[in-house]
């Protein structure tokens, strides 16, 4: 099952998440901000980063414009968590490289089936 | 597949707690005029990470109310907005706003939206100048629009079948720009995804594709044109697209020609216009299904039957600490293997072995203990953190000038003292605060600086943790304190009393000197009531004052409530355990040594100080042969509140770690007892409580 780094300074929405994928028979790695999913990124490839944009450190953007900047994450889909207000993000977003974006508030489901899109 | 969200709802709360924790701190460390963006930054974070967690786990009213502060802290955080001090003020004020909120919801409780509808007022007054106007729908009245219109805003095909009129197909020209699949998007997904929706045939246009020397397998070089034959509608298909919309050019026609006849569907005409009128509601929607149960204050029929907070008792624990456990556990699975290998076959030879496995074992054994321990010991600063708000906001409250100063917030203690501490704190430092400190006018005139300073410090001390609360304000009266307790007839009126008996006054029950009551402190809770709680905690409290100066009140505490070292002793038959820490010598006295005083009962005479004799043997009515004159026992010197005296026992038995368990619990309070243990041998030695035992030999 592909592999998935999800990435989430709250504790809460950072568990939401992965509890989901891994019900969902993924293998999820956590990361509580963008250095630290950098660093995690390095050690292993993922074949899909979710993120979320307001972080400590590193937010979700520069996460992703790093991760970019590797050779093994050229093709790899990242996903950005947004809430509505960020709209004007989901531009920097994909300008850094971005795939795609979920909006916030978002259900399991909703998580599971935009996954869908990036993955097999 | 369904998940139960409410699985993460502890965390969730634990989490918005802690950011408004850090909100709030950040708010009052902010200097205004000289903004620091990182701190504009943290609390925006903070907000930030509620109002997402809120909406995913359906908790609409806190999002909403977020909401708004984010947008404030959104401004400022640009520099759009001025950082001013009613702003921060307003934004405080949404903290608590925000942590009643929660702490209703994670109670079940109904939300107070009154409450909340004030504070949201404050803010938008803040935001847009005027209390709200358009913008002013309390969050209830979304909760109520949210449930009904709902799903048709979810792009999803099925649901949007009905709504269809005449297309059956759409016409897309798909011209990815060379840069598509840099953002990891690719072609062949968004065609996997719009063929779900309908009957996809694509044709590759390849004239554009450069030779192959040239070819940069990195750039998309094809474009497409695809035909749809669906009766989903453009926007759903457009939003299949809309990550790469920026990526393509991409153009939607009606295929010209639908292959059969439709029905027309006259009804399901109007059915989009409720959509288009409620733009607002779409965000929220997503949140209704999932939790339903958190979506609107319980009713009250819930709300009683969980009465009590529901929330389960947690502690965050340094991963540190947790992997010095984990190694100690492997100590112990070792020698405990190796006791194993030692009593297989056991010879006498091996008898060395044994011991030295046992010594192994005991080692291992306390290490572990204390590892354990020091997984509910927490810093102190989890109670300090909340003084400084207080001291802001009563400061303000009462126009004086007071900083507080946190001296050794890192200080460790076992968890149950932090959360029991926080009460007596609190009523501590309102009086510092409020009859402690002066005036700044008064302060002036007294030739001190017009800011008050009030210092609250911990560190430890012997197996114990000191918390003192220093202040530099007016100091206690004595005259005015002992004629205010003759007045009240407290104390008689020919009574001496030494200046630490009158600084005790304070906490006898029925006194306050405040000559008139105000609303911060002298709320009918005494002093009794805080030191009733210390020393419920096994600590005492004591003060030190000098008019003029200030005063300090200094509070000991033990590290631990749970256990304790010990010293047994032998009573006859009985054995009984006096606190190690209580215990500063033990020593056989000869019949020289004694003294007997009129009156006062027995002494001895210990290096010039004649120390009273408690007589264990009658305090706890053995019968069993007790030593029955001093000379014949031992003396136990101890230490408690604040006085010397000798304890009489029959000998030393030996020094342990116990267990402290509670005798409340299993019996009932017994005075000068403290609590009871259980020994090696499975029968139960009482604790003695030192302090209570000294003030019982008094009377």
């Amino acid at each position: 099952m592909a592999s998935i780094l999800a990435v989430d300074d709250s504790a809460s929405m950072r568990k939401m998440v992965s509890f989901t994928l891994k019900t969902a028979g993924y293998d999820v790695e956590e990361a509580e901000d963008g250095v630290d999913a950098l660093e995690k990124a390095k050690k292993r490839t993922f074949d899909c980063i979710v993120t979320d944009v307001n972080m400590p450190n590193k937010d979700g953007i520069t996460l992703i414009r790093d991760l970019r900047q590797l050779p093994q994450y050229k093709h790899v889909p990242m996903l950005m968590l947004t809430t509505e207000s960020g709209m004007e993000k989901k531009q920097e977003g994909k300008a850094a490289g971005a795939t795609g974006w979920m909006v916030k508030p978002f259900n399991p489901d909703q998580l599971l089936k935009t996954l869908l899109k990036v993955l097999g | 597949m369904s998940i139960d969200m409410s699985q993460f709802h502890q965390v969730f709360f634990e989490e918005c707690f802690e950011g408004l924790e850090a909100m709030e701190s950040g708010l009052l460390s902010l200097d205004i005029g000289d903004i620091d963006s990182e701190v504009i930054n943290t609390i925006f974070r903070a907000a930030h990470s509620i109002k997402g967690g809120s909406g995913t786990f359906g908790f609409t009213v806190v999002a909403e109310y977020t909401h708004i502060m984010e947008t404030l802290l959104d401004e400022m955080r640009d520099g759009r907005r001025q950082v001013t001090k009613p702003a921060v003020d307003v934004l405080l004020g949404s903290v608590d706003c925000l942590r009643e909120m929660l702490t209703s919801i994670q109670n079940e409780e109904e939300v107070n939206m009154a409450s909340a509808a004030k504070h949201q007022a404050a803010l938008e007054m803040e935001l847009h100048g005027t209390a709200g106007g358009s913008h002013a729908p309390a969050p209830a009245h979304h909760e109520a629009a949210a449930p009904t219109p709902v799903a048709v805003a979810a792009p999803e095909p099925e649901e949007e079948e009905d709504e269809i009129e005449e297309e059956q197909g759409w016409k897309i020209s798909f011209c990815p720009y060379l840069s598509l699949l840099r953002t990891g998007n690719d072609p062949v997904r968004l065609f996997r995804e719009i063929s779900e929706l309908g009957e996809l045939t694509s044709h590759a246009t390849i004239e554009d594709v450069v030779p192959f020397a040239e070819l940069d397998p990195e750039e998309c070089n094809i474009t497409w044109e695809l035909k749809l034959v669906t009766d989903a509608t453009e926007a759903a298909i457009k939003e299949i697209f809309s990550w790469v919309e920026d990526d393509c050019a991409i153009e939607f026609a009606p295929l010209a020609k639908p292959k059969k006849a439709k029905k027309p569907k006259a009804a399901a005409a109007p059915a989009p216009a409720p959509v288009a009128e409620a733009p607002k509601v779409e965000e929220h929607a997503p949140v209704a299904a999932p939790a339903p149960a958190a979506k609107k204050p319980p009713v009250e029929a819930d709300a009683s039957k969980n009465a009590a907070p529901k929330a389960s008792s947690s502690i965050r624990v340094d991963t540190d600490k947790i992997d010095t456990l984990i190694n100690m556990v492997g100590e112990v699975v070792i020698t405990q293997s190796m006791l194993g290998l030692v009593g297989e076959n056991f010879t006498m030879d091996k008898v060395g072995l044994l011991k030295r496995g046992l010594a192994q074992l005991e080692r291992h054994t306390r290490d572990l203990q204390q590892s354990v321990m020091n997984i509910r010991m927490l810093p102190i600063s989890f109670v300090f953190s909340r003084f400084p708000r207080l001291v802001h906001d009563i400061s303000t409250k009462l126009d004086k000038k007071i900083t507080l100063k946190l001296v050794g917030e890192n200080t460790e203690v076992d968890k149950a003292v932090v959360e029991l501490i926080n009460d007596p704190l609190v009523h501590l430092i309102r009086n510092s605060l409020d009859h402690g400190i002066e005036m700044p006018a008064d302060r002036i005139a007294a030739g001190k600086p017009e800011m008050g300073t009030i210092e609250l410090k911990a560190y430890h001390r012997g197996g114990h943790i000191v918390i003192e609360i220093v202040d530099d304000g007016r100091g206690l009266d004595k005259n005015k304190l002992l004629s205010k307790a003759i007045e009240k007839g407290l104390v008689e009126e020919t009574a001496i009393l030494s200046e630490k008996q009158i600084f005790e006054l304070i906490f006898m029950p029925g006194f306050s000197t405040a000559e008139q009551l105000t609303d911060i402190s002298g709320r009918g809770v005494g002093m009794d009531v805080v030191r009733r709680n210390i020393q419920s905690l096994g600590g005492n409290i004591d003060i030190i004052s000098e008019l003029g100066k200030g005063t300090t009140i200094a509070i000991h505490l033990p590290l631990t409530l749970a256990i304790l070292d010990g010293q047994s002793v032998a009573v006859g038959d009985e054995t009984y355990i006096v606190p190690l820490v209580s215990i500063i010598e033990s020593i056989n006295i000869t019949e020289k040594m004694l003294n007997k005083v009129a009156g006062k009962g027995e002494t001895f005479k210990l290096r010039n100080e004649y120390l009273p004799i408690i007589r264990m043997r009658e305090i706890f009515n053995v019968k069993s042969g007790a030593a029955t004159k001093p000379n014949e026992g031992v003396i136990v010197v101890v230490e408690g509140q604040g006085a010397l005296c000798g304890f009489l026992v029959d000998e030393l038995l030996g020094q342990q770690q116990v267990v402290i368990k509670s005798l409340e619990a299993n019996y009932r309070r017994v005075e000068g007892v403290s609590g009871a243990t259980i020994l090696g041998d499975g029968s139960v030695a009482l604790i003695l409580d030192v302090p209570g035992l000294v003030r019982l030999s008094v009377r």
